[in-house]
């Protein structure tokens, strides 16, 4: 087949093309032609394919992800906000914070090992190309029915590859989210977040200035991995039955990933680069059109250049490739030798491959013929905007209007019944089977882990500086409210990382939802960014960036709408952290917060095949003043243990902190089926010695926060009124049940 | 052009984990035809022209060295036809 | 008292050793695998990690490294060599240790926080321990099966080098719930678990790992 250059598409504008097969609608491929005055040449209708597809341009969401610019609350800490690749965060002492959550969840189905991994690396590589070292990585993942045999095909796949690839790169993994749902049955979501840490110096910044300065690829060889994935997988929902689409997937390598991580970092510690971009989804496409246009506006590219591991890729392969661990950088001519020095020390693959020029094209050359001339910010930029009909669906009203159908317990053999349920709960079980698969300890700073409320580690091993961070979930809430789903899942987050004694401090997001095609996925959509936005501007946390993930579905069921928060915080001294449980006797158990009946969206009412209802209303600024009290309780050292109450309610919450250490406890509790099920918002179970309860009453009051003393710690049992429940009986109902599953 | 391959594989008394995963596999899937599996390794090495016993020789001096951990494992060098 | 530590391309528990070997009152020293030179230290370092991505087999590109030349002269000679999970699995391959790390029996990867016994407190690396002394730290490994022939293990335990031993359930399906093995000398030791990991309560499941480094310390001093 020949070359099609430009000059080709000049004189042959009539030829075919098949851009409905690359997933472009007429009217895009229209605008193509009108954006360049001629048909695109095969090279640049890839490049626009891809880069236009719903993962990289953000169509559907655009129109209302600008909230999170438009609703920003002013923020001091905030050093880079949306639109680059991770969002920055001063945590003081010089030092800034970059973290980002992203989604993986299509290649995840097709091949949960690698799919799985590659979310990993692309995530570490956005942190990397901020200029920061990744410290550590968390991920959040949601399956279907936990005895479904896919699952058993899905989940081992996925949490290995997460453990593969994460290990491998000598990152700690500090945390996540399990969870099982029938909705995610053919449609798992692989949220994987990754952190860093630089100085303020340091930030790095994707755009290509200075005329004359060179284009780098730098990382592993070039090959087919993932031809057409973007553009392909993630704009279009499975078939059911079909698989004519899905074309390979990207393989991993975490040990090239490695290399390039430990070499990008000496680049940046010499200043040798000007801008910089990771190859992650559309490959050289991306990279190339998002430097030019974050720059001067001009490049020129050889792509033959391009080092190759397989040879016989064509041109518009090469442009679509999603061969991974490869990074682009713009480097001023006098620093490339020492560029290449270290990449030579590292034997790391690394070329130049073109330069910035003056002007306002993207021009790439194939052995000298031009095959893609392009203004950059109609690629990366200036893609389709949509704004997609939306419209309430119908089942919103009708489950709101449904009440919650479930057996209340009140006997001592209920109340045993349900908590040993709820403890051995799929959702809730100890999740051992999956975290120990993944390294905790490398770096020697991790301070909390799975299960501790958050993920914790030191970032100055002089002064103990450190961050805290939570990504948190409630899809049923969300399926209920969406609206309120997102602004419910902020608060929890924020109060996981205020448990700890950490300060909240921003945002990231992974937004994962059905088709936007489908006008009541748009309206969750739009109500869920709504509501995060809206949250956001009342808590004063600024989102710094995340992901949307469209098309989870499966024929033309769309998974629970699943807006997945991360919040990260900063606490001055990890020394000082509140740990999430007790291990002494004696001490005082205190309910922070008002318990109502809330089981709608709840665990308990998931277990009996209930969701229906009407989820919680956030009262944000009653979530700002528990976390006020928690970070004033901290500062005055008056808490010995504090647990975030979530899903499984107090149940859960207790459980896990028996387990914990071993000790155990006894509660009295005056409307125990509630009191233990319910899943009111806004509540922390906290432990204190007896002689600060004063400190924690006046707290509480300046705070208004409601304060029940439920209990105390000690012995070998949970006692809940008249029912105890040893803690063998209890521990075995709680580790048994992922053994039993995955084997 | 010639390919001189060496299988590796572990020493029959040396336990075979990834092996055994996969005889359990097989019957889960439908297939009864297998008493036990062994999993190892085989490298392609490409040389140009036919092989000659020195090369051969060095192939498996390479094999014993390198390819190949002589404490839990055995190889065996042939010339692909 | 100069202890060397080694990185290899994806090493990745250097800097976690040199933290250990400094923490104890030592200097730690970088040494890089492609440079043939030991600096002058009293002794050496293989730290864990997926050193060339475990590709072949773990360790076994790492031990053909310029520095490896060195350490295994110097190791011949009396050197003290620690090798930490993927040095351990270097110093096999080296055959500096008889026998072999293979892949865990039940297939995963296992962070836990692992307790171990210490059986021979004569090597330059444990003899700040008590012989029968029980301690917990980290192991985190896929391919941490201790493996040998028969007339090896009757060598190993007959002459009392094995080091320390897993206490409880088999972790890996190491033979005899092997954890670390010496030479004859004792101044080569294998270690599975990660020492390193655990030197400060607020980061590892206990400060009892530190022992290993002091250890050296100690000996040096002699």
């Amino acid at each position: 087949m020949s070359l099609d250059t430009v000059a080709v598409a000049q004189t042959t504008p009539d030829n075919k093309q098949p851009f409905a097969e690359l997933g472009l609608k007429p009217d895009e491929y229209a605008r193509i032609k009108e954006i360049l005055g001629r048909r695109p040449t095969s090279s640049e209708l890839a490049m626009y394919s891809v880069m236009w597809s719903e993962h990289c341009s953000y169509k559907s969401s655009k129109v209302h992800l600008k909230q999170f610019s438009e609703k920003a609350p002013h923020s001091d800490a905030l050093l880079v906000g949306i639109g680059e690749n991770a969002g920055v965060v001063d945590v003081g002492q010089g030092y800034a914070v970059t973290f980002k959550i992203e989604s993986h969840n299509h290649p995840s189905f097709v091949e949960p090992y690698q799919g799985a991994a590659t979310g990993v690396g692309g995530i570490v590589r956005d942190i990397l190309t901020m200029g920061a070292r990744p410290i550590a990585v968390m991920d959040s993942l949601r399956f279907g029915p936990a005895e479904a045999p896919d699952t058993r095909r899905v989940l081992p796949g996925i949490v290995a590859g997460v453990g593969g690839y994460g290990n491998c790169l000598g990152l700690p993994n500090i945390g996540g989210e399990v969870v099982f749902d029938e909705t995610y049955a053919g449609n798992p979501l692989v949220n994987a977040l990754c952190v860093g840490v630089m100085k303020h110096s340091d930030i790095k910044l994707a755009k290509a200035a200075g005329a004359g300065n060179l284009v780098v690829l730098f990382g592993a060889k070039t090959g087919g991995d993932g031809i057409g994935g973007v553009s392909v997988l993630a704009s279009e929902t499975f078939g059911v039955g079909g698989s004519t689409k899905r074309p390979s997937v990207q393989v991993g390598d975490p040990f090239v990933e490695k290399i390039l991580i430990e070499c990008s970092l000496e680049i940046f510690a010499e200043d040798l680069v000007v801008g910089i971009q990771d190859l992650g989804g559309a490959g050289l496409s991306c990279a190339t059109s998002e430097l030019a246009s974050g720059g001067s506006g001009g490049m020129k590219v050889a792509l033959d250049k391009v080092p190759l591991r397989d040879p016989s890729l064509s041109p518009e392969e090469i442009l679509m490739s999603e061969s991974q661990e490869r990074m682009c950088a713009i480097v001023e001519p006098h620093k490339l030798p020492r560029f290449l020095e270290i990449c030579k020390k590292w034997d790391v693959t690394v070329t130049a491959i073109g330069e910035v020029t003056n002007g306002d094209r993207l021009e790439i050359t194939w052995n000298g013929e031009i095959i893609v001339d392009v203004p950059p910010r109609t690629v990366a930029h200036e893609g389709p905007v949509y704004n997609r009909p939306l419209a309430q669906p119908a089942y919103i009203d009708l489950v709101n209007s449904q009440r919650v159908n479930i057996p209340i317990p009140t006997t001592s053999d209920e109340v045993r019944a349900a908590v040993l349920k709820l403890a051995g709960a799929p959702n809730l079980a100890d999740k051992s089977w999956v975290t120990s698969q993944y390294d905790k300890y490398v770096q020697g700073n991790t301070v909390q882990s799975q299960p501790d409320d958050s993920g914790m580690v030191r970032i100055d091993e002089t002064t103990h500086l450190g961050v805290a961070i939570s990504t948190d979930a409630n899809a049923n809430w969300s399926y209920l409210n969406p609206y309120q789903g997102a602004k419910l899942a902020l608060a929890e987050a924020a109060r996981n990382i205020a448990t700890a004694g950490a300060r909240p401090l921003a945002v990231t997001n992974c937004l994962n939802f059905g088709s936007p095609e489908d006008p009541g996925v748009m309206w969750q959509f739009a109500e869920s960014v709504r509501g995060l936005a809206d949250g956001c501007l009342e808590m004063g946390l600024p989102v710094t960036g995340g992901n949307v993930s469209f098309y989870n579905q499966t024929g033309a069921v769309a998974i629970l709408p699943t807006p997945v928060i991360g919040v990260l915080g900063v606490i001055q001294d990890v020394r000082t952290r509140t740990p999430m449980s007790f291990n002494t006797a004696g001490l005082d158990l205190y309910l922070l917060g008002d318990t109502y009946e809330d089981f709608a969206g709840s665990e308990w009412a998931f277990l009996h095949g209930q969701r229906v209802g009407q989820s919680p209303i956030a009262d944000l600024g009653r979530e700002m003043r528990l976390i006020e009290l928690l970070l004033a309780g901290h500062g005055e050292k008056i808490f010995s243990a504090a647990h975030d109450l979530s899903q499984g309610g107090l149940s859960a919450g207790l459980t896990e902190m028996v387990l914990r250490y071993s000790i155990g406890a006894t509660i009295s509790l005056n409307n125990v089926g509630i009191d233990l099920l319910s899943e009111s918002p806004g509540r922390v179970l906290v432990a204190i010695d007896p002689s600060k309860s004063e400190v924690l009453r006046d707290l509480a009051t300046l705070q208004s926060i409601t304060l029940s003393r439920i209990g105390t710690t000690g012995g070998d049992s949970l006692k809940i009124n008249d029912c105890e429940i040893s803690l063998d009986e209890l521990r075995i109902a709680h580790t048994s049940t992922f053994p039993r599953l995955f084997g | 052009m010639a390919t001189i391959v060496v299988d590796v594989m572990l020493k029959p008394e040396i336990l075979d984990p990834q092996g055994n995963a996969v005889a359990s596999a097989l019957p889960r899937l439908g297939f009864t035809f297998a008493q036990s599996v062994r999993q190892g390794k085989r490298f392609e090495i490409v040389v140009e022209g036919e092989p000659t016993p020195e090369q051969l020789a060095e192939v498996e001096k390479a094999a014993a060295v390198l390819l190949s951990n002589p404490v839990i494992e055995t190889y065996a060098v042939r010339v692909e036809q | 008292m100069r202890v060397g530590v080694i990185t290899f391309p994806g090493t990745l528990d250097d800097r976690d050793a040199a933290r250990a070997v400094n923490f104890a009152g030592g200097e730690s020293v970088a040494l890089w695998h492609a440079n043939a030179d030991l600096k002058g230290v009293d002794a050496v370092i293989l730290p864990g990690g997926f050193s060339y991505g475990d590709y072949l087999r773990c360790g076994a590109i790492s031990r053909f490294a310029p520095v490896m030349t060195l350490v295994i002269e110097a190791a011949e000679r009396g050197m003290p060599v620690l090798g930490i999970c993927n040095g351990f699995q270097v110093l096999c391959e080296s055959h500096l240790l008889p026998g072999a790390l293979t892949r865990n029996s039940d297939l995963h990867f296992l962070c836990r926080d692992q307790e171990i016994e210490i059986i021979n407190n004569a090597t330059d690396w444990t003899s700040a321990f008590n012989n029968g002394e029980k301690i917990t730290i980290p192991l985190k490994n896929g391919e941490g099966s201790y493996q040998c022939d028969d007339t090896t293990l009757a060598q190993l335990e007959g002459e009392g080098r094995v080091i320390a031993r897993y206490v409880g359930e088999n972790p890996n399906g190491s033979r005899n719930l092997i954890a670390g093995i010496s030479n004859t000398r004792g101044n080569v030791v294998g270690l599975m678990p990660h020492p390193e990991h655990a030197i400060d309560p607020l980061t590892g499941p206990s400060a009892q790992g530190l022992g290993f480094f002091t250890s050296i310390l100690n000996s040096m001093v002699r």
